[in-house]
């Protein structure tokens, strides 16, 4: 067992940190009430320093990087969509794509492109249930019909891995160019500062990723990939909201004291950082798996359902011990409140996790990792 | 970063495995599973086969019959004893006063006492809470004053946990009471529990039974070459001995074993297909290997040995899941939790008459060592500088 970070993921956490410290509240927020609704220089930038094609090479670093990076993006709430509109989407090209669709990935590693996964739709409970989104083969093409909704990084996104329902059963993966005839999107910002967009398909045609075959083993891989990206992602939001809200206690004065005088709020800091440090084993557990090459749902269940729960005592601690600063937009505390909200609730929420868990319940005696 | 053992601490744990389930008698062990230890004969007898083999004290100086062990090494020695089902050394010889006389103690007290110790031929009990001295110990009060090559020791200790089976009693204890701070006048004093003027008496708890004591010391006269350590530098052996004690209190691998058992009987019950009942288990098992990975994110860390303030969360959380565990037992045996020790032909089995006595005996597990109060109050002034 080993839990340190190398050499190289250090560097690369304090490259990527120093490249988001622009971001304070006033700036983000700014950057997020404007189109694109990120800032292009930083995609840019992150683009640069390889970032935005993290794991599309398996002989490349992966798993712990995307790891480190994501967790630096927490800290700071930057709304650049790198796991949406790049790092999701991308691997599931990089692990089903043919070698000429793969070509695509340095476009979108060079910042120059910027995908969506395309795969919720309306009513759908489970991530992983069918799809009513069709695919019919015509002569050599395929054309799709359905909505989607919602999705990430959807508002711009060049090209979409979109999913469908094959003619002869299963679920296909099938990549759309983002002006192609047929296809409709409603942009839109999420609560969090987020982009989106409904995307509606009226016999849109589209490429099979790969092969135009059953492709639910790649879109589960997907949605634990990014699984474990957002979970990183949370432990840097927790952190910071936690450091925000330790170093609140330490400078607010009521009564003509700080309020660390107080042990009723210092105690439920306590909890908020025991809470922080569970889900950050959590995270690092998603993380290390996939990096061995164990890409588990349950595990991903595992650790989405601590982080869906961490970040919810987290982020409603964090704006209680605040006061009424907390609850302003010119604050940071609410933003991250928001994220770890988003984040609980996107790809399936924390009961949705404890489903696939409980699923599983009778298959083993003692719970293991 | 790896979160698999390398191949020297795989063989190591297998080495582990093999020792505890054939070394340790198996019936030793199936009560150590259901909760129903022999004392103190179980345990005696755990740590003398332990101690032949070198394993009862790991934790010690190596020349006290230590390891140069890694922590990981440590942690694997612990989860796979857990795991079997093993009574663990007695918690008051092997974390508390030994490491204390091993790291303070005379050459001359290390010898008088260590192999004693670390055998169970002398068992330990802790005379530090007093009636006014609960979470705030250094108020205690009980005194000891010199009177030539002795110590006349008058109080009162409590929540003496085994009392009951124990031959020697170490003890916090009040040697300057004009000191500036109520800290700097306190001594750890070693002494017999038959010696006169000591009597031990058993206080009842909420399950019925006995394993905490009052104990009242009258004139008490106690040879001062059994002082560890200076005279009134009590203290800093004491904060000593509660690291000490923080470290490994979580029971990870003991919970999750318990866990397993709540499982099995909820199976047999069909209560595993009460969604409600369901979500709640595998709610608890979540929580329990969070607890986990932290706990081996503890043990990997390059610590220098000294306890680590993390510590405190694993005390914190690993108490909780205890006693979430001791519910869900409960929960699974509904109105059969309601009979207790009724009898031959009750139709309600043993376990469940147990569930609730032993739900209501782990209430204690965030009391002591350190209420989890505490443990909060640590982790905001220590980790989060509050």
């Amino acid at each position: 067992m080993d839990f340190q970070l190398s050499d190289e993921q250090v560097l690369l956490r304090d490259t990527t940190r120093s490249m988001l410290s622009g971001y304070d509240t006033e700036t983000r927020n700014k950057v997020v009430d404007t189109d694109p609704g990120y800032n292009p220089q930083v995609w840019k930038q992150l683009a640069d320093t390889g970032i935005l094609g993290l794991g599309f090479d398996p002989q490349e670093s992966g798993p712990l990087e995307i790891m480190v990076v994501l967790t630096e993006i927490g800290r700071r709430v930057a709304p650049e969509p790198v796991v949406h509109g790049a790092l999701g989407p991308g691997a599931l090209i990089a692990e089903r794509g043919d070698a000429e669709q793969r070509k695509l990935l340095d476009a979108v590693a060079e910042g120059d492109q910027i995908l969506a996964f395309a795969h919720t739709e309306p009513g759908m409970r489970s991530e992983t249930g069918k799809v009513t989104t069709t695919a019919v083969q015509q002569g050599d093409s395929w054309l799709l019909s359905g909505r989607k909704n919602p999705v990430l990084a959807g508002d711009r996104a060049d090209t979409l891995v979109v999913s469908a329902a094959l003619p002869d059963g299963g679920t296909g993966l099938f990549l759309i160019d983002g002006s192609a005839d047929g296809l409709t999107r409603r942009p839109y910002r999420t609560f969090d500062g987020r982009r989106g967009a409904q995307v509606d398909l009226d016999k849109t045609a589209g490429t099979p990723l790969g092969e135009s075959t059953d492709a639910t083993a790649a879109i589960e891989h997907a949605i634990i990939r990014i699984s474990s990206a957002l979970c990183a992602e949370a432990v840097g939001a927790m952190e910071e909201a936690l450091r925000l809200t330790t170093e609140y206690l330490k400078t607010r004065k009521q009564f003509g004291v700080t309020l660390n005088t107080f042990q009723t709020l210092t105690q439920r800091a306590a909890d908020m950082y025991v809470s922080l440090e569970l889900a950050r084993s959590m995270s690092l557990y998603a993380a290390m798996s996939i990096s061995d090459g164990n890409l588990d749902p349950v595990i991903a269940a595992r650790a989405k359902l601590q982080i869906g729960r961490s970040g919810r005592h987290i982020a409603q601690e964090a704006i209680q011990l605040h006061g009424g600063i907390g609850m302003t937009w010119e604050y940071p505390v609410g933003h991250y409140a928001a994220r770890l909200t988003a984040i609980e609730h996107t790809l399936g929420s924390s009961q949705d996790q404890l489903h696939v868990l409980m699923d599983n319940l009778d298959s083993y005696d003692l719970a293991k990792l | 970063m790896r979160l698999a053992l390398t191949a020297e601490e795989a063989a190591f744990r297998d080495e582990m495995r093999a020792f505890f389930t054939t070394e340790i008698p198996a019936d030793i062990r199936e009560r150590g599973r259901a909760g129903h230890s022999i004392f103190p004969d179980d345990i005696v007898a755990t740590q003398k086969i332990l101690n032949a083999n070198g394993l009862a004290v790991p934790n010690w100086p190596v020349e006290w019959g230590g390891k140069d062990w890694t922590l990981t090494q440590h942690q694997i020695w612990l989860d796979e004893m857990q795991l079997a089902s093993v009574p663990e050394p007695l918690t008051f010889n092997a974390k508390m006063v030994g490491p204390v006389i091993a790291e303070f103690g005379s050459q001359a007290i290390k010898e008088r006492f260590l192999p004693a110790t670390a055998n169970l031929d002398i068992w330990w009990c802790q005379g530090f809470s007093e009636p006014d001295a609960g979470s705030d110990l250094a108020s205690l009060r009980t005194t000891a004053v010199r009177d030539g090559d002795s110590y006349i020791v008058n109080g009162q200790k409590t929540w003496t946990t085994l009392g009951q089976y124990a031959d020697w009693i170490f003890c916090l204890v009040r040697t300057d009471p004009q000191a500036p701070k109520k800290q700097a006048g306190i001594s750890f004093l070693l002494f017999e529990v038959n010696t006169p003027g000591v009597t031990m008496r058993p206080i009842k708890l909420i399950d019925g039974g006995y394993e905490v004591n009052e104990v009242f010391f009258s004139d008490v006269r106690v040879p001062a070459d059994q002082l560890v350590g200076e005279e009134n530098h009590g203290w800093t052996y004491a904060k000593f001995l509660l690291g000490n004690e923080r470290t490994g209190i979580a029971g990870v691998t003991r919970t999750k074993v318990r866990l397993a058992e709540v499982k099995e009987r909820a199976k047999a019950l069909g209560a595993l297909d009460d969604p409600l009942f369901a979500a709640r288990l595998a709610e608890v098992e979540n929580d329990l290997l969070a607890l986990e990975l932290t706990q081996m994110r503890v043990s990997s860390d390059s610590a220098d040995g000294k306890p680590n303030p993390a510590s405190s969360v694993l005390k914190l959380r690993g108490s909780q899941l205890q006693q979430a565990v001791t519910e869900l037992f409960v929960e699974v045996a509904g109105a059969d939790a309601l009979p207790f020790e009724a009898g031959e032909g009750i139709a309600s089995p043993e376990w469940a008459q147990h569930a609730a006595p032993t739900y209501l005996n782990y209430r204690k597990t965030s009391i002591y060592g350190g209420s989890n109060e505490v443990q909060r109050t640590i982790i905001a002034s220590t980790i989060l500088g509050l």
